[in-house]
């Protein structure tokens, strides 16, 4: 499968002290270690177990994925913000690999 | 990978031999004793009481692959009191974790949507636990037409 894409929805300005709604989503099959291939195999887990959101270098939100989150991950949370600044939003893959994604806000 | 309907049906029956098979504690799902024990585990053993989080599901799902959720807590969200995480559970998956949820002052609001598997028509929790240790606790009813594990 192609390298995991993220993809994230943030108001690109608000207003200090305003709660915004971000939306994020990655493509990842989230292959739950529960289904066999044709010959029986156990096809191994390999999900996403992580997500982080940051504003400044602080948490905002974060989640720990079982495998019983949907393949292509989907969140939608809130944060607060009180000035302009990036939101950095992290996954975690079972083998290690850390996707990122960055976003930038203009609050006045 | 292009899956025929017998395939598709021959994956099914070996998912589910083998979900028996190395089954843990003889059962294929997570049942309710599992799910119990998870609640506990997070809430450290505190009973959770009900009201202050609502769970949002569908009643009937067509497939079981992907079910939006939604969760929402009444909390002022400041720094003193918030909600620090709330736990996803599906009693009859073959697993019951779902999802941790962790929020924090800077949230603003203790809410958050995501999409989950569901096996079967089965009950999915939500438990919240505030910064101060209580715990809440709501529970919906899935029924799932197509399931989303295995094959």
């Amino acid at each position: 499968m192609a390298e995991p894409k993220p993809r994230v929805k943030v108001p690109k300005t608000a207003s200090k002290g305003d709660v915004v709604t971000i939306k994020t989503l990655i493509s990842h099959e989230m292959e739950s270690g529960q289904r066999k291939d044709k010959e029986g195999n156990v096809i191994p887990r390999k999900i996403i177990n992580k997500f982080t959101c940051t504003f400044n270098d602080k948490e905002v939100f974060s989640c720990d994925l079982d495998p019983a989150v949907a393949a292509n991950p989907y969140f939608e949370f809130n944060a607060k913000v009180d000035e302009s600044g990036t939101f950095v939003f992290t996954w975690v893959d079972d083998d290690g690999s850390v996707y990122t994604s960055e976003s930038e806000i203009e609050v006045n | 990978m292009k899956l025929t309907r017998r395939d598709a049906l021959a994956l099914g029956a070996g998912a589910a031999v083998f979900a028996v098979a190395g089954g843990r504690a003889g059962s294929a799902w997570a049942g309710l004793e599992d799910t119990e024990k998870a609640v506990m585990e997070f809430t450290g053993g505190a009973t959770p009481a009900s009201g202050r989080i609502t769970l949002d599901a569908p009643e009937i799902a067509e497939n079981g692959n992907t079910v939006p959720i939604s969760v929402s807590v009444e909390s002022p969200m400041t720094d003193d009191d918030y909600v620090a995480s709330v736990l996803i559970l599906a009693e009859g998956n073959p697993n019951p974790d779902v999802a941790t949820l962790h929020f924090t002052p800077m949230s603003g609001a203790a809410e958050a949507t995501t999409r989950m598997r569901l096996a079967k028509t089965q009950n999915v929790i939500a438990v919240a636990k505030m910064s101060d240790g209580s715990v809440f606790m709501d529970k919906k009813e899935v029924k799932v037409t197509i399931g989303g594990c295995g094959g």
